[in-house]
Parts: structure tokens; sequence; C-alpha cells
């Protein structure tokens, strides 16, 4: 069943759901990327629960006009009018009051939301229209998903996609250092703007299929999870765009397998795996790297320790460092060193003071920046530069008796 | 201390007055109701080092953002080149203080660099061989050439800072704004970064620093400029970085020993 899920078998309707949330995935990736680099990622959340008012109004107007309430166009066009000022009233609290931004959108979130939620209950004791599934934007129902709306998302989603290869550079400028960006005579609070336009109009387009509570996971999950991986700003947006069209389809496929299995939070839980994944797995800066890490430091540095210990005759007492050294034969049970242990002893030693001329010179410094008091200096010099230092040094000090 | 032979052989480049590289007028700029640089007139001597100089939140990096246009001015003119700010831009490189921006940023070292070159990319421009041969060549100057493929997050304070002052070298500007290059750097850094600055001057470019360090104005500048709010002295070392002028300036903050001992110093 989920085979033929993923392998869009499921009939008409799961395969437009399918369709639609990768594209949805993929432009919530990449857009929440830049508004993550730029520190602002909550906006995304005051801006998706801001849409509520302008559904119901959108509806309420419709209806009231004889048209069918339900017009998925209109009522995306109410959501984003309704967001606007909702992003409006946000920057404005953060620009002309003390309010810091978090605060604004605390406020501007839960003002817009419970006003939305009363409009969405005058709505249903109208009697107006059919409004039943107009609460399916809360979370987002996919169960009478037609073509036309599938067709909303799609190009939502490609046009979303466009724009930011266009104006990725200066949002990407502006997002690391916005008082250069306007000094170079960007048009910084612009470029915000466009990016929140953006992020405005993912919401609006993805409040179908997960609805605006929980667009905001789609937004910022993907590239939260993406930066384990990568220290660069343009791969965390591909493999953010890339982790948000996977968890989207996996997702969609999954709720199609099975009945009652709602779309839009089994998205968010899978996109929520790949941050768990990422979390616990990613090289160099996820968990259990950084353990692993700490653990082979803390060998390095007992085993640095103690052979420094070895080559100026002094006695080891810690354990650790006696197991290690041990280990590696360079003492014997009793504690008494080897020749091997000796031989490397020494060369600890003659390695503490090469580094201390690599690190005194300036000429060095890319090497010295290395410097850790652990790492082998053959991994940062040549051959010939170390050859180089030992000529200031003045040979090989003879330490061993 | 003052190479006077180098003061006057320079001004023959044919700059009068209106096209100083900045000139300040009536500049106030506030954050709410307290101004923080209040009423500030400003003339930048072409193809010379001035230092900006005064006490904490004296209003030293306001009036370089404000003459930037990053932050918007109560009242007051900028004009750059003898032309409105937004006309001369390309001409202006800029060098914020390093603890402006977040270090853990995903990027390196070299991509910061070529944020310099943004102008010459423009939106969709194709990142080219020489952009980054350019963005190289800067590194080297600034004695980072060997760091281009690291993480910004690698480096120590004083190595961000000659990342930022290489971005800036990019742009190919004639006109150099930094903010505090000197603040919390190692020796090596600060050296580096004058004697960058000081190659700038011979190329004839104008460097204007917001500076801290009094003990070594007279040794990398040809000006001062004193404020504190308001404009308190501008001028030459000699005239302008005085006893009297820094009492002025720093009021009671300085002790008194020290300024006697710049006295001293400055002869």
């Amino acid at each position: 069943m989920l085979i033929d899920a993923l392998l869009l078998q499921l009939g008409y309707n799961a395969t437009l759901v399918a369709i639609g949330a990768t594209l949805l995935g993929i432009s919530a990736g990449v857009t929440g990327t830049f508004l993550f680099l730029r520190k602002r990622a909550l906006v995304s959340d005051a801006i998706s629960h801001a849409t509520l008012p302008g559904v119901c109004l959108a509806f309420i107007l419709m209806a009231s006009f004889g048209g069918d309430g339900r017009n998925l166009i209109g009522l995306l066009l109410g959501s984003a009018v309704s967001a606007s000022v909702g992003l409006w009233c946000l920057n404005w609290l953060t620009r002309n009051t003390r309010l810091a931004e978090d605060a604004a959108i605390g406020s501007v979130l839960s003002v817009f939301f419970g006003f939305g939620i009363v409009l969405l209950t005058v709505i249903q004791t109208l009697g107006v229209g059919r409004q039943a599934g107009l609460e399916g934007f809360l979370l987002g129902s996919t169960a009478g998903m037609l073509w036309t709306d599938a067709m909303v998302i799609a190009v939502g989603g490609a046009v979303t996609l466009l724009l930011i290869m266009l104006i990725r550079r200066p949002m990407t400028l502006v997002a690391f250092d916005p008082e250069y960006a306007a000094a170079r005579g960007l048009p910084v609070s612009k470029i915000d703007m466009a990016m929140m336009g953006l992020v405005m109009a993912v919401t609006v387009v993805g409040l179908k299929i997960v609805g605006l509570i929980l667009i905001v996971a789609l937004l910022i999950i993907p590239p939260v999870a993406a930066r384990f991986w990568t220290e660069r700003s343009d791969y965390v947006v591909l493999l953010a765009g890339l982790m948000g069209g996977v968890s989207a389809y996996v997702g969609a496929a999954l709720s199609a397998s099975a009945p009652n299995l709602p779309t839009g939070p089994i998205i968010v839980l899978m996109s929520f795996a790949l941050f768990l994944i990422s979390l616990l797995f990613a090289p160099s800066r996820g968990v259990l790297a950084a353990i692993l890490r700490h653990f082979r430091f803390q060998r390095r540095v007992h085993m640095r320790q103690g052979l420094l210990a070895l080559a100026q005759g002094q006695p080891i007492y810690e354990k650790l460092t006696l197991r290690l050294l041990r280990k590696r034969g360079f003492v014997r049970a009793d504690g008494v060193s080897t020749d091997k242990g000796k031989a490397r002893a020494a060369k600890a030693l003659r390695d503490e003071h090469r580094w201390a001329v690599v690190r005194s010179d300036q000429a060095h410094e890319a090497a010295a920046a290395l410097y850790d008091g652990l790492r082998q200096i053959e991994t940062v010099l040549t051959q010939d530069q170390i050859a180089e230092v030992d000529r200031q040094i003045g040979g090989p000090k003879e330490i061993l008796a | 201390m003052l190479d006077l032979a180098s003061s006057n052989g320079q001004v023959q480049q044919d700059q009068g007055l209106e096209d100083s590289p900045l000139t300040i007028r009536g500049l106030t700029v506030s954050y709410g109701q307290k101004p923080a640089v209040f009423s500030v007139d400003m003339t930048v001597e072409a193809g010379k080092m001035t230092a900006i100089i005064g006490p904490n939140g004296a209003g030293k990096s306001t009036m370089l953002k404000a003459a930037l246009g990053i932050v918007s001015p109560v009242s007051g003119q900028v004009k750059v080149f003898g032309q409105p700010l937004d006309d001369k831009r390309a001409r202006i490189a800029y060098v914020p203080q390093r603890a402006s921006v977040d270090w853990d940023f995903p990027t390196g070292v070299i991509d910061v660099v070529l944020m310099g070159l943004y102008r010459e990319l423009g939106l969709l421009g194709r990142l080219r061989g020489d952009h980054k041969a350019k963005a190289m060549d800067c590194l080297d100057r600034v004695g980072m050439g060997d760091f281009a493929t690291r993480q910004i997050g690698q480096l120590s304070g004083g190595q961000q800072q000659r990342v930022f002052l290489a971005r800036a070298l990019a742009q190919g500007a004639d006109l150099y704004l930094l903010d505090e290059p000197f603040a919390g750097v190692d020796a090596a850094t600060e050296k580096a970064i004058i004697s960058v600055l000081k190659s700038l001057r011979e190329a004839g470019k104008t460097v204007v620093v917001v500076h801290h360090d009094l003990a070594t104005v007279s040794d990398y500048f040809d000006n001062v400029f004193l404020i504190n709010t308001r404009k308190v002295a501008e001028g030459t070392v000699a005239e302008a970085f005085t006893a009297d002028t820094l009492q002025a300036a720093y009021g009671g903050r300085l002790a008194t020993a020290q300024v006697d001992q710049l006295a001293l110093a400055l002869g």
C-alpha cells in the first residue's frame, strides 16, 4: 500500500496531493532558509496565524454576494490581505515602539488568530453558503482537493522559487551583514519585505495542504535540519529544499496509504524525522559526532600529556593516561617506559618546541591557528617547513639520557 | 612625530574643498529623544588618514553610519566627492565593527570577500575565475590568503577583522570608512591593518577610522576629528590633538595623568 502510494498508484486525488505537497515542501524549505539565516524564523508564525481572519472575511464576502464561499483563489486572496496587515502591524510595532520582535510576534499572532476564531464561530451560526470545511484551513485538509487547487499550489510554489533565485544574493548579503548591505546601497528594508512577501506566498499557498498552524514547521524545520550538514549557505538552501520536498512527498504518500491519516501533520512529522536524523548523525555539527569528538579529544589530551611526562621523566598517576600508554605499548605494566615509548615521547617533546616556533612566527599564522596542543605538526607543515623550524630550534634536542 | 613634509606633498591632487571625499553639514542623529550626534560638520581631507576620536557613546560610529545612510539622520547633509551619497556609493567601502555580525553564519572566508564584488556580480552574474583571483589577492594583502577555504566560524577576532578589510579592498573604492578596526585585535593584526591602510594612502585613497586608542593616534593618522556628541576639534594631529582638545572631548573621563602623558608625547 505504501509502495503504491509512493509510486503515485493510489488514484487521482492522492496523486494531486502528493505532487502539490512536494512542490510546496520544496518552496517552503528554500524560502524558510533565508528567514532562518536572517534569524527571523518566528515571523512566519505570525504571518501564518494572521491569515485566518482574511480567510473568514473572504468567505463571508463571497457568500453574501451569492457566490461560492469556498472558492480557493478567493479565500487565498483574503488570507494574503490579512497576512499583509499582520505583517505591517508587526513591522510597525518593532520599528515604532520599544517592543522587541518576539513580543510583537506574540501579540500579532494571538490577536489575529483570536479574531479569526471568532469569525469562524460567527460563520457557523450564520448559515450562509456551504461553510463546512472552512476549519480545514487550520490544519489543512486534502480530502476534496481539486485539479485547480493543485494548480494554484504548483504555480504559486514555482513562482516563489523563481523569485528566490532572482534575489538570493541580496537576501544572503542582508542576512549575513545588514549594515554592510545598507552601506553598499542595498534597499535592506525592501529586501526584507520581499523575503516576507515570499514567506507569505508560501504560507497562503500551503494553507490547503498543511494548514496555517503547521505551515511554520515546513518553513523552519528543513533549514534547521539542513544547517547540520553544511557550512555553506547555498548548500543549506538546496538541502532545505530537498528535505522539504522529500518530507512532503513521503508524508503525503503515507497519509494516502491508510484511511484517516491527516496529510499536513504527517508531513510535519516526516520533516521532524529528518531533523532528528540530522541532529543525531550529521558529521561535525551533529550530537553524536560532538560526543565522539569529545571522547577522542580527551584521549588525545591524556596521550599527549602522558608522552610529555615520559619525556621529562615525571611520574604518571592518571589511570586513563597509563591505560592508553600501555595499550599503545609505550609503557610496561609497571609504568616504566619502553624503547618505543621513549622514542615517541622524544618526538612529542620535539613537536612541542616546533609548535612554539610556529606559533611565535607570523609567517605560519594559518598553521598556528590550527594549534590545539595535540595536533601532529606533520599535518600542518611540509617536511621542508619542519626542517626549517628545526634549524631555528637548533636541531633535535637531546632529552633522553 | 607629525610628518609635515608628506602632509604638504600630496595636496597637488587638484581637489578643492567641494570635492572632498566626504563632507558632513549640520548632521544630527538621534535614537529616541536624546541626540547621539548633534549638529556636526566634518570635512575629510583627500588622500589622508583621519581618526574619529571621542569617549564611549560620543556618537563616533553613529556619525559614520549616518554618513553611509545606514541610520537616517534627523537633519543634515552628506556629500561624497561633492555629490549626493547615492550617486557615489561605488566609491565608498565600509568596514563595520566585527561584532555586528554572527560569525556562525554558514559561509567561507573567500565568500565573505566575494561579497565585496556584489556590484560586479549583480543579481545573476556567474562567479568567474577572475572574481575569485581578485578576492584571493585581497586576502593576500591582509595576510589571510591561507585561510581562504576555512569557515568564518574558525577565525580569531583579529582574523575576522582582516577578512572584513579584505572585503572592503575588493570593492576597489576611493574612500574607506572603518569602524573600530583595532578594537580587541592582536598586535599582528593591528600591524597588518595599519600597513594596508597606509598603502591605501600611498595610492591616493582616503581613509577614515573610528579609533579608540589615543596612544597610537599620532603614529597612525594625519588628521583628527574629536567628537563628543558635538564636534570638539578637527584638523591635523598637531592642531587638533592637544591636551586641551582631549580635555574638552573627554572631560573628567580621561585621567589627568593620561592627558599629560599624551601631551608630553605630542611635544
